[in-house]
């Protein structure tokens, strides 16, 4: 057993137990972050701080939201909306906070592949957010699920329908996942439990694990450049902050987080206050209704690219072809040949590939709103077309690339 | 710099997805129409200049089956049983004459089934008459005496400052929907019940009327708590002027609300379906200062702190 003296100080006492000195300097002030980074680099603040809206907010609508098919809609509409004191904020918050996080997701991973961050040793960053990703996906849509207003239902009639694997009419499957013929009580529970229980654990768990995942190969940088962090947080350390390459976690690389996540709030409320129907769609405010199918039925707006990979397609083809975007993404640092871990714009044809991918996304999401007819039908079938070639290619383009 | 331009090249994506899967895609996905007015174009204008003591006497021919609560008249059959007649429970005529437009009401009494535009839905040459007979002039002139109803149902409402949102609401769409959010049924404001036998009477007298409501409208008319954010104030403006516009061959009548009652129901509707949303500017304001305020400081801070840094 360790040797305990008698404190001299709160400080002191808690620091013989929890080392909470030692915990401070890893995890805070010797916590090396490269200098060289633009406020892309605050996304990950951002994302914790807008999953902390989602927690706090969710804590309390669960207080009063009611998981039974008759009462869900009131007790989200009714009880929470206009009779609870704030709780339409409350709602207003998670239910933009829910849309919006998606944004800053797709935000985040874009500049990971753009500068390149997923290669020479952050590949396990990549997997871990690409984790985190469907964890979020998961959450969203059971999520949806609780009011129990008609997209709620309709989208998990569909969603789960997938279940059925086309040409497989693995039925038995769709019945398991439902606990019933058709989305009912033990859907909207089951629903219910991994929205508020599992799928945040997965979430927390996650988190700490994407964090993890950045200790060893630290953060890339804004030119790929490669640190040698020890020699540079030597320097920092001596008093050169000027000419260190890295600033220390706290205070330095957190003032300018805090400094985005301040504008990023003010976007934020914005929303939450004057401009929230984009996220919480008109249909859902039907209760459920298993008789009436709604004239058009899609996804929130973040799902809608895979949702437009699987609809151009035959029912077995269109499930391989979503199999297919939904797994993808996680591959990207094997598929990655090249050795260059730099910005796209100095890497030959990755540069125009990851503009083609990044725009043949934006096409996928606005085919994938509006009915599947005519012109929109045919510009989504080449965009989903597209969006499977451009996968095929990037082992060969980045394979041929050109060392920087 | 460099920063700036790489958040114009996120906004301007933001904005671009933005702007397919919400204005464009609504866009392509419904139909859009714009409000006349409630100026009913497509009916004739009232020519004659009604005279409302003349009118009292010939209101004798409405309270065969309409209540005049204000002028002592009650309803000659409770709801229940109206609706088992007529299919829908005929309106007190109280506040009608300021609920519906002049002009609408004159056709109206001429001509029920055309100034409701569901002549589709009754047509006299296959038998199917409308509840509501047209209007036999007692004299000759038929124009006169329609006026003067018009002159008497608007003499005897309360004035436009007085009527409620709840009011306007009640007379022009209350006797199809209910709103539950705000208490409201088919067959009036549901009471507190001391005895469970009461509550279960008047649920029966609910059903039954909901029963021969649904019989006559070819399906019970939805309950309108939360329209005003599944179908939103245009939509709502819009659907009440002209029901054919976005559901042709609905079985809704054009119910002919004037303007200013229109922005009632509406009124009501935001107050049964969005009642904090004077709180939400109120507080949004507030949170908007806070974050600005907050925002300066987390930049002061931000510069404090790289100073050494550069």
């Amino acid at each position: 057993m360790a040797h305990f003296t008698k404190a001299k100080s709160l400080h002191d006492w808690l620091n013989q137990r929890l080392a909470i000195d030692t915990l401070r300097r890893v995890l805070a002030t010797e916590y090396w972050i490269p200098k060289n980074i633009n406020f892309l680099w605050a996304m990950g603040m951002v994302l914790a701080i807008t999953f902390a809206l989602l927690l706090v907010s969710g804590i309390f609508l669960l207080m009063y939201y009611q998981p039974n098919v008759d009462l869900a809609f009131d007790s989200v509409n009714y009880t929470i909306m206009q009779e609870v004191g704030y709780g339409w904020l409350w709602r207003h918050i998670h239910g933009v906070a829910a849309s919006v996080v998606f944004l800053i997701i797709y935000i985040h991973m874009f500049t990971g592949i753009y500068y390149g961050s997923y290669k020479k040793g952050r590949e396990m960053i990549w997997i871990s957010g690409m984790l985190l990703f469907v964890a979020f996906s998961a959450e969203a849509f059971s999520g949806y699920m609780l009011p129990w207003g008609q997209m709620s239902y309709w989208a998990g009639m569909v969603i789960t329908n997938l279940f059925s694997m086309g040409g497989l009419q693995l039925d038995g499957l769709v019945e398991w996942i439902r606990g019933d013929y058709i989305p009912a009580q033990a859907f909207l529970n089951r629903f219910f439990m991994l929205h508020v229980l599992l799928i945040p654990l997965a979430i927390i768990g996650l988190i700490v694990l994407h964090f993890g995942a950045l200790r060893i190969p630290h953060v890339n940088n804004q030119d790929g450049e490669e640190i040698d962090f020890e020699a540079e947080a030597a320097k920092y350390k001596a008093g050169n902050k000027k000419e260190s390459k890295v600033i220390a976690f706290v205070n330095d690389f957190m003032s300018k987080d805090m400094m985005v996540v301040s504008i990023y709030l003010i976007f934020f409320f914005y929303l939450v206050f004057y401009h929230y129907d984009f996220a919480m769609d008109p249909v859902n405010f039907d209760p459920a209704d298993g008789l009436k199918t709604p004239t058009h039925i899609y996804p929130e707006w973040y799902f809608l690219w895979s949702y437009e990979i699987l609809r151009p397609f035959s029912t077995n083809v269109g499930l391989i072809a979503f199999a297919f975007a939904q797994v993808i993404f996680f591959l990207l640092p094997f598929l990655d040949r090249s050795p260059n871990a730099v910005p796209a714009s100095r890497r030959g044809l990755f540069k125009y590939w990851f503009w083609a991918m990044l725009i043949d996304m934006i096409i996928l999401t606005g085919m994938g709103k509006l009915p599947p007819e005519g012109i929109f039908s045919t510009i989504g079938l080449y965009a989903a077309l597209l969006f499977i070639g451009l996968w095929i290619v990037l082992p060969f383009i980045t394979k041929f690339e050109k060392k920087v | 710099m460099k920063e700036l331009l790489i958040l114009a090249v996120v906004t301007f994506f933001t904005l671009v997805t933005y702007y397919l899967v919400e204005p464009f895609a609504h866009s392509q996905m419904h139909k859009h129409f714009e409000s006349d007015g409630f100026a009913y174009k497509d009916l004739p204008a009232v020519t004659k200049k009604g005279d409302a003591s003349r009118g009292k006497d010939l209101v004798s021919a409405c309270i065969g089956c309409h209540g005049i609560e204000v002028a002592g008249f009650q309803a000659p059959m409770d709801a229940v049983s109206a609706a088992a007649t007529f299919g829908v429970n005929p309106p007190d005529l109280s506040n009608a004459g300021v609920v519906f437009d002049e002009k609408f009401l004159a056709n109206l009494i001429k001509n029920p089934a055309h100034a409701l535009m569901v002549e589709h839905k009754f047509d006299p040459a296959k038998g199917q008459m409308h509840p509501m007979s047209e209007y036999y002039a007692t004299g000759d002139d038929k124009e006169q005496e329609v006026a003067d109803i018009v002159a008497y149902l608007r003499s005897i409402a309360v004035k436009q400052e007085e009527l409620t949102p709840k009011m306007a609401f009640e007379t022009a769409c209350g006797r199809c929907h209910a709103v539950n959010y705000g208490n409201w049924t088919q067959i009036g404001e549901k009471p507190k019940f001391k005895k469970k036998q009461d509550e279960l009477a008047f649920e029966t007298q609910l059903l039954d009327y909901q029963d021969y409501l649904a019989k006559y409208m070819g399906t019970l008319p939805p309950d309108l708590s939360m329209y005003i954010r599944s179908r939103g104030e245009h939509y709502i403006e819009t659907f009440i002027e002209n029901p054919q516009n976005y559901l042709k061959g609905t079985a809704m009548p054009r119910v002919g609300v004037s303007a200013e009652s229109a922005e009632k129901v509406i009124e009501h509707l935001k107050d049964v379906g969005d009642s904090k949303r004077h709180e939400r500017e109120t507080v949004g304001k507030y949170v908007m200062i806070y974050m600005l305020i907050f925002a300066i400081f987390a930049i002061l801070w931000k510069k404090e702190v790289w100073r050494d840094l550069h």
